[in-house]
């Protein structure tokens, strides 16, 4: 099959890749460009393991082709800190305690920034629905929501 | 250990230390089996499902599969080299592809290995298999009507006369219950990946709570000894009992290929076939027959446990035992029988799921407490309460265990004092007297859960402790880490041991190289076991240490002391890694092989008599719930829980398992359905249709406590208890909140049967209101 060149911005940086028609995004992050932080859950739009951003919108990446990505940005887990420093979400998720198994954070996380470059001050109902395309089997979502309401505070100076 | 707060980072036991890949799981390079960089050339695996749910295979015609696309190969049962079996309990009834006919749909036939993951799975449909159906029998009434064989030997439980008791209490009721499964959902599906070596030998990385097992398993499929084969696993991105066998097919066929095509064979069903072919929480039917007084005091309990094994037994055994042990949940029941019928269908083979049939069990006994306290029109907590275990002559389990260590009085009074139980039940009961079409629902109920594997032997533990001559320390044991922060735990009493800090100790993923023969991390007690175990390998070396240490410096042994941050000897304190080099030069030996049995039970299943737990973990939960009696749709307001785990060796990594257990438990009694339509196809095989907790369907207040006071009389592991399964049961007080508002629509008992669905809720309302 004929393979497609595609040229697009990850994380910032301008990447280029081939891929097969068929191919999806998640697929493309995984197995092309070796980032495997994206996760596949369920493969079709239901979990939001293979959250990322395109445009900054939020994607499920498993949903897209990696065609598709030509000549957009996408944001990945591996892009939400900045090299060693974590972003302040990743923090909060550290001392909420809000992970177990943590297949489901990379997920999360990107969603979370996604809700936080949005604004600052979300109410709970809202971080609740819009993290409610994500599953986590594991720790029963009350971390989580806590660890995001506190980043916005933080994030806010409040 | 726990005078003056010790800051985190040091990680010291009772601490609240973050998990020990929390860093890495936030930044997204947590490895898991599907994100190990492939050796080159690695292939992969598809599996072939059946499309019947009972029937004779008349024809397969694979020719079109094996010329597809990017396809290298097609295995069939033919092509097994040695046993085709999986069954974990040594029954021969488990095909790892089936031979002559085929006995649920979704059961594997064949596997086709391809150059890419894609090739393999489009090539699959290509095949061509004959079938003559056969009768099938999905649901287990059917399955009793028939008279269906068991897949394993029952279980009763009995103690003293029950038809006496049932014929002379006051009150009598009888009562049918359907509980139902539920899928694990595990984020991680089922996965493995074989890489050949030399001779016989082969390496398993395998999503596995059970490493042995799959060694075991695969080396009798491959027809080579276990020492030909290593498993091994680091991490698995959840699994509740759905990887403690389920994951042995996989890994099979994945060592089966590898071996055959010389290359590295990755299996990773997607998560309808996942979902499909891979076994769940068993569905029960219940019937019961119970005797009580004017006073709600229960006389007698006489009750049938009715399973949906599915084809094969699997662990429906232990299982369907499990329910009976727990049939009592936290009630003394003077006269009592207790009876399993673990019954075969043509449906996959249920398994282990958090609770391993204990939860069943436990909701059997609130829906029994329940009716009682409708019948009498009283507050179900006092029936409950007017049946706990108590003082001697009331303490006797079915299987004749002595509760010696109940505290549920404690913890209930506790409970209902700070989530203000009694108000706010007054004043829902006046408003839903009101009418409406909004009703509220409260209930408390308990939970005690028995802590060992009921197979006694599973009860033991093996660590490997090495230190190096930089007073580094390499830790290695029999658990597995499937999120639930076991190796975290570990870690920390190895730490602890050596007065060291927490980073100064790698974990190291589990392998069946380093430590054999172990059980699988189930039965709630990982930390239990392989925190014991480790600890006797750090005190053989602590020993060993301190002799030196004595000797070196002419003092008594009992002035050698590992203190946090160095150790003591004399006067003087000399780090850790100082002393180790030290003993390294006088060849002193730094490992340790660590070992641990629990002592104390025992289990005469013939008899029905024994001691099969070592101990047992307590809890409680207070659930609010609100629902619209003209939809039946429904929130859960608020949720408060007082849970036991001992003297906490990690409050953040338990209470992360009280919050996470109770949501998975309220999704199996709410909204979480398995669906078999009448060809006994699973329809509800993804997250599209099979409906877990979301951020937005979980309590918005939810206050979880452990009791602080609790300390495990049992001497386990620094006086800790397991936490993994118990609160998993906290969520009956959903389940019974919703049945109080239902019930509030009329005179009649409700029966709200789990899964409480809307669907289910509104038909609830209809039947108190005195429908059918
Ligand atoms: S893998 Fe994309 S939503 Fe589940
Ligand atoms: S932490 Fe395991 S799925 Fe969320």
């Amino acid at each position: 099959m004929s393979q497609i060149h595609v040229t697009t911005k990850i994380n910032g940086d301008e990447t280029e890749f081939l891929c097969g028609p068929e191919e999806t995004l998640l697929d493309v992050l995984r197995d092309h460009l070796g980032m495997t932080g994206t996760k596949e859950g369920c493969g079709t739009g239901d979990c939001g393991a293979c959250s990322v951003t395109v445009d900054g919108r939020l994607v499920c990446s498993c949903l897209m082709l990696g065609a598709e990505a030509e000549g957009h940005e996408i944001g990945t887990i591996e892009g939400v800190a900045k090299g060693d420093e974590l972003h302040p979400v990743q923090k909060k998720f550290l001392d909420h305690a809000a992970l177990q198994c943590g297949i489901c954070t990379p997920g999360f996380l990107v969603a979370a920034k996604a809700l936080l470059d949005r604004t600052l001050e979300p109410t709970e109902e809202e971080v609740r629905y819009w993290l409610a395309g994500n599953l986590c089997r594991c720790t029963g979502y009350d971390k989580i929501v806590r660890a995001v309401m506190d980043t916005a505070a933080e994030l806010r100076g409040a | 250990m726990m005078e003056g707060p010790a800051p985190t980072s040091e990680g010291r036991l009772h601490d609240p230390v973050a998990h020990d890949s929390a860093h890495k799981h936030v930044a997204g390079t947590a490895v898991y089996i599907d994100d190990m960089v492939e050796p080159t050339g690695t292939l992969h695996a598809c599996l072939g499902l059946a499309e019947r749910a009972h029937a004779e295979i008349v024809a397969m015609d694979l020719s079109a599969v094996a010329e597809a696309q990017g396809v290298v190969a097609v295995l069939t049962a033919a092509d097994i080299p040695g046993a085709n079996d999986v069954s974990p309990t040594g029954k021969n009834d488990d095909p790892v592809f089936a031979e002559g006919a085929v006995e649920f749909h979704g059961q594997p036939i064949f596997a086709v290995i391809g150059e890419t993951r894609e090739a393999a799975r489009r090539a699959v449909s290509r095949a061509v298999i004959g079938y003559r159906d056969l009768p099938h029998v999905t649901d287990v009434s059917d399955a009793l009507e028939r008279v269906l064989p068991h897949v394993t030997e029952p279980l009763t439980l009995s103690r003293g006369d029950i038809a006496a008791a049932l014929a002379a209490a006051p009150r009598r009721l009888d009562g049918r219950m359907r509980i139902g499964g539920q899928d694990h959902f595990y984020l991680e599906g089922q996965i493995a990946m074989a890489v050949p070596g030399e001779d016989d030998d082969v390496l398993v990385h395998s999503s596995t709570q059970h490493p042995s097992e799959v060694q075991h398993m695969v080396a009798h499929v491959l027809g080579v000894p276990s020492n030909a084969v290593t498993v091994e696993v680091r991490r698995m991105g959840g699994a509740f009992g759905g990887k403690e066998t389920q994951g042995n097919l996989f890994a099979a066929v994945a060592a089966v290929a590898a071996k055959r095509l010389g290359r590295p064979v990755k299996i990773r069903p997607d998560r309808d076939d996942d979902m499909v072919a891979t076994g769940k929480r068993h569905d029960f039917l219940v019937d019961y027959a119970v005797g009580y007084d004017d006073d709600g005091r229960i006389h007698a309990v006489d009750a049938q446990f009715a399973a949906r094994c599915g084809f094969s037994a699997d662990l429906s055994g232990p299982v369907t035992d499990r329910a009976l042990f727990h049939a009592d949940n936290a009630y003394y029941y003077p006269a009592v029988r207790l009876a399993s019928r673990p019954m075969k269908t043509n449906t996959v083979s249920n398994t282990a799921f958090r609770g391993f049939g204990g939860p069943q069990g436990v909701i059997a006994a609130e829906r029994i407490i329940a009716e009682i306290a409708h019948a009498l029109g009283r507050d179900p907590l006092e029936i409950r309460k007017a049946n706990f275990y108590g003082e001697p002559g009331r303490d006797v389990t079915p299987y004749h265990q002595t509760v010696e260590d109940n505290i549920l009085p404690r913890l209930i009074s506790e409970l209902e004092t700070s989530a203000g139980y009694h108000e706010r039940r007054a004043e829902i009961v006046a408003e839903n007297a009101r009418g409406g079409v909004i009703r509220r629902g409260i209930a408390l109920t308990p939970v005690k859960f028995g802590i060992s594997f009921t197979a006694t032997w599973y009860n033991q533990a093996g660590a490997l402790v090495h230190v190096y001559r930089d007073g580094s320390v390499h830790l290695n044991h029999g658990g597995t880490e499937m999120g639930q922060g076991l190796f975290t735990k570990v870690a920390q009493v190895a730490a602890d041991c050596f007065g060291i800090p927490l980073d100064r100790v790698k974990i190291t993923a589990t392998t069946t190289g380093k430590v054999p023969n172990t059980s699988a991390t189930a039965a709630s007690s990982g930390s239990d076991l392989n925190g014991m175990a480790a600890q006797d390998a750090c005190e053989q070396i602590r020993r060993r240490l301190t002799a030196f240490a004595a000797e070196k410096w002419a003092v008594p042994e009992d002035e050698v002391v590992f203190e946090p941050g160095a150790v003591r000897v004399g006067a003087e304190r000399i780090a850790f890694p100082d002393l180790i080099e030290a003993a390294y030069m006088a060849r002193v030996h730094l490992s340790a092989a660590g070992f641990y049995k629990t002592p104390g039970i025992h289990w005469d299943r013939a008899a029905g008599k024994g001691k099969p737990f070592f101990y047992f973990a307590y809890g409680a939960a207070v659930s609010e719930v609100r629902i619209d009696t003209l939809t039946g749709e429904y929130i859960v307001d608020r949720v408060d829980i007082l849970h036991d785990v001992g003297r906490s060796l990690n409050p953040a990594i338990d209470r992360g398992q009280v919050e996470g257990g109770f949501i998975q438990g309220m999704g199996w009694l709410t909204t979480e359905e398995l669906w078999w339509d009448d060809a006994g196809r699973l329809r509800t095989h993804a997250p599209s249709t099979y409906k877990i907790p979301l951020a937005s369907d979980v309590p918005r207040v939810f206050n979880v406590t452990l009791a602080e006071w609790s300390e495990n009389p049992a001497r386990t592991i620094r006086r800790s208890k397991a936490v993994g399964e118990p609160p998993l049961m906290l969520a009956a007080s959903v389940l019974e909140a919703l049945s109080m508002a239902a019930g509030s629509c009329g005179p009649h008992f409700p029966h709200l049967d789990p899964p409480a669905t809307p669907e289910a809720v509104l038909m609830a309302c209809e039947r108190a209101r005195g429908g059918p």
